[in-house]
Order: structure tokens, then C-alpha cells, then sequence
């Protein structure tokens, strides 16, 4: 251990860096200056000036989700700290590892009602994985490297570490990360061998398996999809992705099903419905998934395999639960297949996949791209045939209609290429993740795919893209409206649009010439495909207003408080069910 | 221990169980536990704590909370993975244990009334921590539905006043937590 005495803050970049830590992003105010002022004494971190302490961490989950590394931001006490909360809760919901220093009034002014300050701790506890209050010096190194421990192991989640001004300053000791060891929190990664078994043998017996595979495939790792991969390959088994699973399996591989839940494909919804074997795979049974609880997938046997124990049984009970890393599970379910020669029953299984390619048949995402307006979907899908060859391409979005679409046209092959707020369905989030994509992967295509109402809600951050030169491309689906409010009270509230049209929008283009960056235009179907390769090939960060058909909804659906076999595949579907009063209250 | 798919699928009444969680004896741990229970919405009808290994700053609670099966089963996941819980054990599941709670009880009267207090308290081995000609203290311990019983008689003979620890747990037998 080394003697030399180092000031807080300097232990705090100290152990950033031997964290493996190469950029932070974060705003900085009176209780962090010490840290600045570290900061600007080296050069071993690259620090993100953002323009709101909540896009610090967006761009800190962007950073995360597309390297597999903890992502890190750094504000100010008081209002630094509660304007990070979004993004805390948003990181805890989608399982995003982020460590979040805030600075804090020095520790004798703590509850003083100082000049902001604000209970931190108090104010995250529940929006964090966990949370520190750094009292003394003493504790600052081994808090540090337990703060990215907690983070990034077990189920990922954002941590917060409070830091007082007092602390940041006062001398101390370092201690390297080897020399910390957590006392409590060790998640178990290794399934249990009995369940191991019990889930091949029930697989082996299946007639009409389904994989649903979530986000936690791709928090395990590469590693996790290419088993997942070869499991399925192996097995012959259809697939479904949730929302945040996409890129867990190769979008265009025969046997994905494209993704489920409310507003998936009809296929992977009845072919959930009908199974008889369920395999989740780091998925949680999320209610945008289930429909209505009663009537999810009535006559399967369902194996979960989630390295969070609370996240099984938490909605549906699950026959087979195995708690463990996704990837170490995988190999070993593999593992035993391969010794016991099994195979699936061939017939049964060919005649499930007649079933599939019946439902696959109806074409659920079809639209008419007729007449002189954009319909939303078309520019999505066109964004998406003039991006897919791209080797380096990454898409984030905002919350709503777009996000959707996106998540329906676009297929991703590889993991860690998608980034979209799930479970807070944060508008706001994909500009700010966007750009943290853009630092990560500096020579890459990032698109943040957005909803004009969403993008104003962190706007600000273009300064940002401009001041680092950080090339994202924001295409726009300009309706007018929150598309997802108004679909909703088309559908549900007697088309009484109560405050969901915005009027007095920004004009896009001119908003992007003053950010520094590039804006265009599209308003007719035959000028897009033109536009969009502009946009491609402008090295700057570009605005796309890509003005489309106002009144488009988003299909198929699943209505609130209905089941996976009772979807909305168009607009003709609604007016014959009425939804039910169960499922008014749902959001 | 935990239960079977099919006794979590066809159990929908509500239980109620004793459940004792090892924890790390630091600041906010306490909050992280209530919080958890008022965030998700679970019951909590006592609690206590106190550090037991000073020297390994470990503190423990006992919680008593009910709900159907499931909940039960999510309330001990989602203790179990807070991060400075060490252990969470389900005292009712897992087999006998021995359960107490301490109460403080204080009556005021005089006369037949007081006598009667007394008495009772006799019955019920409560014993007198403090007396005066006006009052007395009695300091009761057993579980929760003698003290309920004890604290009902004295209602009419001049109650003041009670404290009580809320329930505290321990597993029969030799075995540790």
C-alpha cells in the first residue's frame, strides 16, 4: 500500500483511471471544483462538457451500452445531482452500469439546508442500485472501487457516490482496486446443475418451443449472443427479442421472429401465445411484453434464466427458474444438450414452423406508402435500407411512435448496436445516448431515430455535439404530435386529443444552423431517399426534419388489458373491441 | 425451501411471515429496507434492529410482513439483493423458531382498579419497572398476542400509555442463521 498522500479528488481520478475509465462526462459547480480542478491537472481522462446533468448520464448509458463498459459522469450537489435523477432511474430500469459522482456539501453543513445542497443519498436510494455517502477520506478508494464492482456486476445499475467538498479535499492514502474486496454482494453466476438439467430435458420433450431472449443477453456479454445463437442454431427453435434484447440475435437470421410485446410482430405473439416450452433468456416478463397477465402463454412450460433472483416470478411464474450470468447458463444448457444427443422431435417441430410462416404470412408491418405525404414507417425503413450496409452503425432513439417503428424495421445483427430507454420510456434520452455512442465510437454512423416532441426535451445537447465535434445524425419523424399520446386517444379516449399537438415548433433547419450543425429537410416521398444520402454523407452533426403523415398509428397492437392472440394488426382492427375496463387503468 | 411452481400459481391467500436479514451496519441501510417495502408496496407490520456483531459491524432485523406466496417470494428476492445484505433467512418456512416481543405498559388508577392491574399482571408475569401511588410500569415479554391480550385488560383499568419493541426472532436448534 503506498503511503504518498493524495487530496480526495485526486484519489477519486486516480481510481477513475484504474478503473479503466477514459472519459467522464459531466457539468461541473462550487462542490466539484476540487475535481475540476484534478481534472485539469491531467491527462489521462477525457472529460464531456454536457449541457444538462441528465443527458450526462443518457450520454454515460450510451457509452455503456455500446462498449460493455461502466459508464461515468460527474455533477454538482443540489440541483446536479436531481437533475442526474432521470437518468439514474432510467439506467436502473434498462440494467445500465453507471457510476455517478456528485459533489456535496462539505460534511459539517450536511443537513444544514446549505447553498445546494440536497440529500443525494436519500433522493437516489431507490433510483440506484445502491448509493455511498463518502464521510472521510479513508473510505474514498475502497468506495470508488466498490461503487464500479456494484455497477457492473450481477444485474448492471447505476450507483451513486457523494462526494462532500471537504473530503474531495482533505489528504489521504490510495488504495488499488485489487485491494478491494466486497463483504456482502457476490451474485451468483453459475446455474444450478439440477435446473440445468431439468431445462434441457423439458426442451428436449418441446413441440412448439419459443426463445424470448431481453437485454440481460446482452449485458452477459458477446459471448452470451453467440451462444445464444448456437443454441438456437442447434435446436432448430424459433426466436423472439424484447425491446431491449434486439441485437441479442441476428435480426435477419430465418429464425428471429422479429420482437414481441405491445407492439411486435404478430408472429412472435402467437408463437408466445401458442408454445409449450418457453425459454427466457435475460428477459423479465415486462408488462409491455405480457399483455394481460391472466392469458400470457396459458399452456407452456416456462424456463427463466435471469441473474437477478427477483426478477423471477415477479409477474408470471416461471416453472424452471435458473439463477445465474446468461452466458455461463448457456453453456452449460448447450453443454448437456450435446451429451444427451438430444434433438427435437423433427415433425413437430416442422409443423410449428408451418404454423409461424402462417402467422408470419399475414404481414404485420405492411403499410401503403401512397400519395404525396411521408408515412412514418416508410421513413423509417428507408433510413434503415440506406444505413443497414454500414459496418460501424449505431441507433439510439427517443420515446414514442418513432421508437417503435425503429425497433420493428430496424435488424440488428450484432449486439450493443441498439440503445432506446425501456423501462422509464424516457423522452429525451436518444440525443444525449447518441452522443455518448459518438465518443465511444468516434468513426462510427450514430442516428439517434427521434419524435419532434422528445428531441426538444434535451435539445441543448447539440451544443455539445458541436463543441466535440461529434458528428450524430438526429433524424426527426416530424408529426406534430406526441404520435404515442395521440394514437392513444385515438384509440382509448374518444379521439379527444387533450393537449398532445404541438404547436409553434421550431423550424429543424434553422435550429441545426444555429447549434453549428447541418439541417434538411423531406416532405415528399420522392425527395427522402436523396435527403437521407445527404445526411450520410455530411460530416457534421445533422438534423433530419423528415416531415411525415400526421395521423399514422403504430401497428400491430396489443391493446391494454388484452393478450398476446388478441392484437390490433390495422386500423380496421379497432372499432370491434372495445377495451376493457381492466385495461383503461393500465398505461 | 422456496415453493413449487404450482403452489405459487394456485395460492392467492395471504400469509404471514417472520423473516430475519443480516445486514451491514451502516448508514441508510435501515432507510434501503423501508423503502424498499414502501416503494413496492409490501406490508410491514413490525420491525426491528439492532447491530449483533459489533466487532463485524453487522446488524440485525426482523421483519414480520405478509402476502400471498408470491409477494413473499419477491419480498425475500429484492432483500436478498439490496448490497449490504449479507443474509435474508424465512423463519416461518424454514421451521420452528422462538419469537418475543418487550412491552412497556402504563396504567394510572387507584383503588380496586389498581389492585386489579396487579393482579393480572401476576397472571401474566409481567413484572413492575416502575411504580408510584398513582401508576405502574409493567414490563412484559412474550409473543405478540399475549402482549395484545395483556395490553386489551388493561385498557379499562387506567391504560396511559405503551411501548412496544416489535417482534424479534430466532431459529430452534443449534443451527445459525
Amino acid at each position: 500500500m503506498s503511503t504518498e498522500q493524495l487530496s480526495g479528488a485526486e484519489i477519486v481520478i486516480k481510481a477513475l483511471v484504474d478503473q479503466g475509465v477514459d472519459t467522464v462526462f459531466g457539468y461541473p459547480g462550487g462542490a466539484v471544483l476540487p475535481i475540476y480542478d484534478a481534472l485539469f491537472q491531467q491527462n489521462s481522462l477525457r472529460h464531456i462538457l454536457v449541457r444538462h446533468e441528465q443527458a450526462a448520464v443518457h450520454a454515460a448509458e450510451g457509452y455503456a451500452r455500446s462498449t460493455g463498459k461502466v459508464g461515468v459522469t460527474l455533477v454538482t450537489s443540489g440541483p446536479g445531482a436531481t437533475n442526474a435523477v432521470t437518468g439514474l432511474t432510467d439506467a436502473l430500469m434498462d440494467s445500465i452500469p453507471v457510476v455517478c459522482l456528485t459533489g456535496q456539501v462539505p460534511t459539517h453543513l450536511i443537513g444544514n439546508d446549505a447553498f445546494q445542497e440536497a440529500d443525494t443519498t436519500g433522493i437516489t436510494r431507490p433510483c440506484t442500485k445502491h448509493n455511498y455517502l463518502v464521510k472521510s477520506v479513508e473510505d474514498l478508494p475502497r468506495i470508488m472501487h466498490e461503487a464500479f464492482y456494484v455497477a457492473r456486476s450481477g444485474r448492471p445499475g447505476p450507483v451513486v457516490v457523494d462526494l462532500p467538498k471537504d473530503v474531495l479535499q482533505a489528504l489521504g492514502a490510495y488504495l488499488p482496486k485489487e485491494e478491494v474486496q466486497h463483504r456482502s454482494y457476490n451474485p451468483q453466476t453459475k446455474g444450478e446443475r439440477p435446473q440445468i438439467e431439468a431445462a434441457v430435458e423439458a426442451l428436449a420433450r418441446a413441440r412448439k418451443p419459443i426463445i424470448y431472449a431481453g437485454g440481460g443477453v446482452i449485458n452477459s456479454g458477446p459471448r452470451a449472443a453467440e451462444l445464444l445463437a448456437h443454441l438456437t442454431h442447434a435446436t432448430g427453435v424459433p426466436i423472439t427479442n424484447t425491446l431491449m434484447g434486439l441485437g441479442a440475435f441476428p435480426g435477419d437470421d430465418p429464425h428471429f421472429l422479429g420482437m414481441l410485446g405491445m407492439h411486435g410482430t404478430y408472429e412472435a405473439n402467437m408463437a408466445m401465445h401458442g408454445c409449450d416450452v418457453m425459454i427466457a433468456v435475460g428477459a423479465r416478463f415486462d408488462d409491455r411484453v405480457t399483455g394481460r397477465l391472466s392469458a400470457f402463454s396459458p399452456n407452456s412450460t416456462k424456463i427463466q434464466i435471469d441473474i437477478d433472483p427477483s426478477s423471477i416470478n415477479k409477474n408470471v411464474v416461471v416453472d424452471i427458474p435458473i439463477v445465474g450470468d446468461v452466458a455461463e447458463v448457456l453453456e452449460e444448457i448447450i453443454a448437456v444438450w450435446n451429451e444427451r444427443m438430444h434433438k427435437l422431435d423433427a415433425d413437430a417441430l416442422a409443423e410449428w414452423w408451418k404454423q409461424i410462416d402462417q402467422w408470419r404470412a399475414r404481414d404485420c408491418l405492411r403499410f401503403e406508402q401512397t400519395g404525396d405525404v411521408i408515412k412514418p414507417q416508410h421513413a423509417i425503413k428507408r433510413l434503415y435500407e440506406l444505413t443497414k450496409e454500414y459496418e460501424d452503425l449505431y441507433i439510439t432513439t427517443e420515446v414514442g411512435q418513432h421508437q417503435m417503428w425503429a425497433a420493428q424495421f430496424f435488424k440488428f445483427n450484432r449486439p450493443n448496436r441498439w440503445m432506446t430507454s425501456g423501462g422509464l420510456g424516457t423522452m429525451g434520452y436518444g440525443l444525449p445516448a447518441a452522443m455518448g455512442v459518438q465518443v465511444a465510437h468516434p468513426g462510427a454512423l450514430v442516428i439517434d431515430v427521434a419524435g419532434e416532441a422528445s428531441i426538444l426535451m434535451n435539445m441543448q445537447e447539440m451544443s455539445t455535439l458541436a463543441q466535440y465535434r461529434l458528428p450524430v445524425k438526429v433524424f426527426i419523424v416530424n408529426n406534430q404530435w406526441m404520435g404515442m399520446v395521440r394514437q392513444w386517444q385515438e384509440l382509448l379516449h374518444g379521439e379527444r386529443y387533450s393537449e398532445s399537438y404541438t404547436d409553434s415548433l421550431p423550424d429543424f433547419v434553422k435550429l441545426a444552423e444555429a447549434y453549428g450543425a447541418v439541417g434538411i429537410r423531406a416532405t415528399k416521398p420522392g425527395e427522402l431517399d436523396d435527403k437521407i444520402r445527404e445526411m450520410l454523407a455530411t460530416p457534421k452533426p445533422v438534423i433530419f426534419d423528415c416531415c411525415v403523415d400526421q395521423v399514422e398509428n403504430c401497428f400491430p397492437m396489443i391493446p391494454s388489458g388484452a393478450a398476446h392472440n388478441e392484437m390490433l394488426l390495422g386500423p380496421g382492427d379497432r372499432t370491434e373491441k372495445p377495451v376493457s375496463e381492466e385495461g383503461m387503468v393500465l398505461v | 425451501m422456496a415453493n413449487s411452481p404450482e403452489e405459487l400459481r394456485a395460492q392467492t391467500h395471504t400469509e404471514k411471515r417472520t423473516i430475519a436479514v443480516l445486514v451491514d451496519n451502516e448508514p441508510g441501510v435501515l432507510a434501503r429496507v423501508i423503502g424498499l417495502f414502501s416503494g413496492r408496496g409490501y406490508n410491514i407490520e413490525s420491525l426491528t434492529v439492532t447491530e449483533v456483531d459489533p466487532e463485524n459491524r453487522l446488524s440485525r432485523i426482523t421483519v414480520v410482513t405478509s402476502g400471498t406466496p408470491m409477494i413473499l417470494e419477491q419480498i425475500k428476492a429484492q432483500l436478498g439483493r439490496l448490497v449490504p445484505v449479507h443474509k435474508v433467512s424465512d423463519l416461518t418456512r424454514i421451521g420452528p423458531y422462538v419469537e418475543r416481543e418487550l412491552a412497556l405498559v402504563k396504567v394510572f388508577g387507584a383503588g380496586e382498579k389498581r389492585v386489579e392491574s396487579l393482579r393480572i399482571a401476576d397472571i401474566f408475569k409481567a413484572k413492575v419497572v416502575d411504580a408510584s401511588h398513582e401508576h405502574f410500569v409493567f414490563e412484559m415479554t412474550g409473543k405478540t398476542d399475549k402482549l395484545d391480550a395483556f395490553i386489551q385488560l388493561m385498557r379499562p383499568l387506567g391504560l396511559v400509555d405503551v411501548s412496544r419493541t416489535g417482534v424479534v426472532a430466532i431459529q430452534r436448534g443449534a443451527k445459525g442463521l
